[in-house]
């Protein structure tokens, strides 16, 4: 149990210079540049469907949930606006940081896994060739900025969700619905949800690539490293979350 | 420089000899009990090739593994160039590396890349001023080299055993390098493909001069190219000598690789 506790320590004391590590090298030239773009289009665009089909169904489901209680008391014209209040504060961010742990921390658990194991990491060290810019330094680059933007296209394609979930029971115009929409929000619902989805994506790379770089000899350590980084980055985005709830609470 | 060309046969000294690689009471343990390296000291001189025998897990991947900074031994000393490689700055130790190429047990070649980028990836990242036409070129000579030309648009998983191996010496020689570290490089592959690997060995040792150490446990490997032969065994250097020395050699251990 102390060792368990002990080792816990440890690994966070690592992963915590990891991630400091990123802040020291991400500023040094030569900048990676082709590689940060092979890693945003493969992050990025690749979780596009993943991201659009949960969107969409959440935003549907959100909307048909919600109904009987709004119309209970009589308040269904709040119902777009709730939708989208919900769906950008909380369920759109969480979700998407979710499924983009479960796809691409683990898949970077598992691809620089298998080159720590193959020794192709090692191989790149003693050719002179940092790996940790290399291989690190563009994965976190590109989660950090692709997260927050399928964040926000998640974000659309549930409103547009909400739409088919409203228009189920009624008729409601696209015009009509998207006006109810703007002006239930405000700008402060946007950005705070926004800034911290630059953490959930911060946390997703670097926790892939920490368990990846850090995986053991032999095989089926490629799939511990896999399993282990969305384990972490599912319980990281949690925390995150409840920590950003908690400071926009206090400020706004 | 004029007495380095003489091999196979006469013992060579180290006082005659410019030293390139210097090893010095190394000692390595791993986790809590398992200590693998107990005081290994051996010296590797300019333009000779040592083989390393020892049993699997004895630590020879460790030891070379110490040479390049892959791992840091608990003591001892490293000179390599006449500079102690436990001493060097990250700046300092990767110019060295550019003079040491590594070949890797398992060939270590880059699964995302073709056979082409795997060679070109680490040229674009040493000689920046060359254009794509001298890089594609440089590539070609390489795998010349090692007589896989045509394997150029592959990628690593469509290679077998030994064209991997080859490919990655290639990778290795690109930058030219003045040492060269083998580990296993004949390990897994069939009589005549090992027989063409040690081979290769031998004549990149000819054409560019190169010192070497090489890891093996393929006699008719380390027969073809050792001038010199060290034995590993628990943690320290058990045996040193020629090849027919160590064929003769008192220790029935010792004379147990040889048959
Ligand atoms: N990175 C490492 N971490 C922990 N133990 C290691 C590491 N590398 C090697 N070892 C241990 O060191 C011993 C010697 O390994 P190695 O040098 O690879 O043997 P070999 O002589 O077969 O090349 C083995 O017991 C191995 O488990
Ligand atoms: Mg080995």
């Amino acid at each position: 149990m102390t060792l368990n506790l002990k080792n816990t320590f440890e690994d966070v004391g690592n992963a915590t210079l990891f991630a400091a590590r990123f802040f020291k090298e991400v500023f040094i030239p030569p900048y990676e540049t082709r590689q940060f773009l092979k890693q945003c289009y493969a992050i990025g665009y690749k979780s596009l469907p993943l991201v659009a089909i949960t969107g969409f169904i959440m935003g549907l489901v959100l909307t048909l949930q919600s109904r009987p209680t709004l119309v209970k008391f009589g308040a269904e014209s709040w119902l777009p606006g709730m939708v989208a209040l919900s769906l950008i504060r909380e369920i759109a961010p969480v979700i998407t940081a979710l499924i983009c742990a479960g796809k691409v921390s683990s898949g970077i658990g598992a691809e620089l896994g298998s080159m720590k194991v193959t020794e192709q990491i090692d191989a790149m060290e003693v050719s002179a060739i940092n790996p940790y810019k290399y291989l690190v330094v563009t994965r976190i680059l590109a989660t950090t900025l692709m997260v927050p933007i399928l964040v926000i296209f998640a974000d659309a394609i549930g409103i547009l969700g909400g739409y088919a979930g409203i228009n189920i029971h009624g008729d409601v115009s696209f015009y009509r619905y998207i006006t109810k929409i703007f002006q239930s929000l405000e700008f402060l619902d946007i950005i705070p949800a926004t800034i911290k989805t630059f953490f959930f994506g911060f946390f997703i790379g670097m926790i892939g690539c920490y368990k990846g770089f850090n995986a053991s000899n032999g095989t089926e350590s490629v799939g511990k490293a896999a399993n282990s980084a969305v384990v972490t980055a599912s319980l990281t985005i949690f925390i995150i979350d409840m920590l950003a709830v908690q400071i926009t609470d206090l400020f706004f | 420089m004029l007495n380095e060309k003489e091999n196979t046969g006469t013992k060579t000294k180290a006082d005659k000899k410019t030293a390139i690689i210097e090893i010095k009471d190394l000692h390595k343990t791993f986790g809590n009990d398992n200590h693998v390296l107990k005081g290994v000291n051996f010296t590797v001189n300019k333009g000779e090739d040592l083989v390393v025998l020892g049993r699997s897990g004895s630590g020879k991947s460790v030891t070379i593994k110490c040479i390049v900074g892959l791992i840091t031994p608990d003591k001892g000393e490293i000179n390599v160039f006449e500079e102690n490689v436990l001493e060097l700055k990250k700046k300092e130790l990767n110019e060295m590396r550019v003079r040491i190429g590594f070949l890797f047990q398992s060939g270590a070649l880059y699964d995302s890349m073709s056979v082409r980028e795997n060679l070109a990836f680490t040229l674009r990242k040493h000689k920046r001023d060359l254009n794509a036409d001298e890089i594609e070129s440089e590539v070609l000579e390489a795998l010349d080299n090692v007589g896989l030309s045509d394997a150029i648009d592959k990628m690593p998983s469509e290679l077998s055993g030994g064209m991997r191996k080859r490919i990655g010496l290639a990778r290795t020689l690109i930058l030219k390098p003045e040492i060269i570290l083998y580990d296993e490089p004949t390990t897994g592959l069939d009589t005549i493909t090992s027989r063409e690997i040690s081979e290769l060995i031998l004549d990149i040792k000819h054409r560019r001069k190169t010192t070497s150490i090489i890891i093996t446990h393929d006699m008719a490997c380390a027969k073809l190219t050792a001038d010199r032969i060290i034995v590993l065994k628990e943690g320290t250097i058990q045996a040193e000598g020629t090849y027919g020395e160590l064929e003769k050699s008192e220790d029935e251990w010792v004379r147990s690789f040889f048959e």
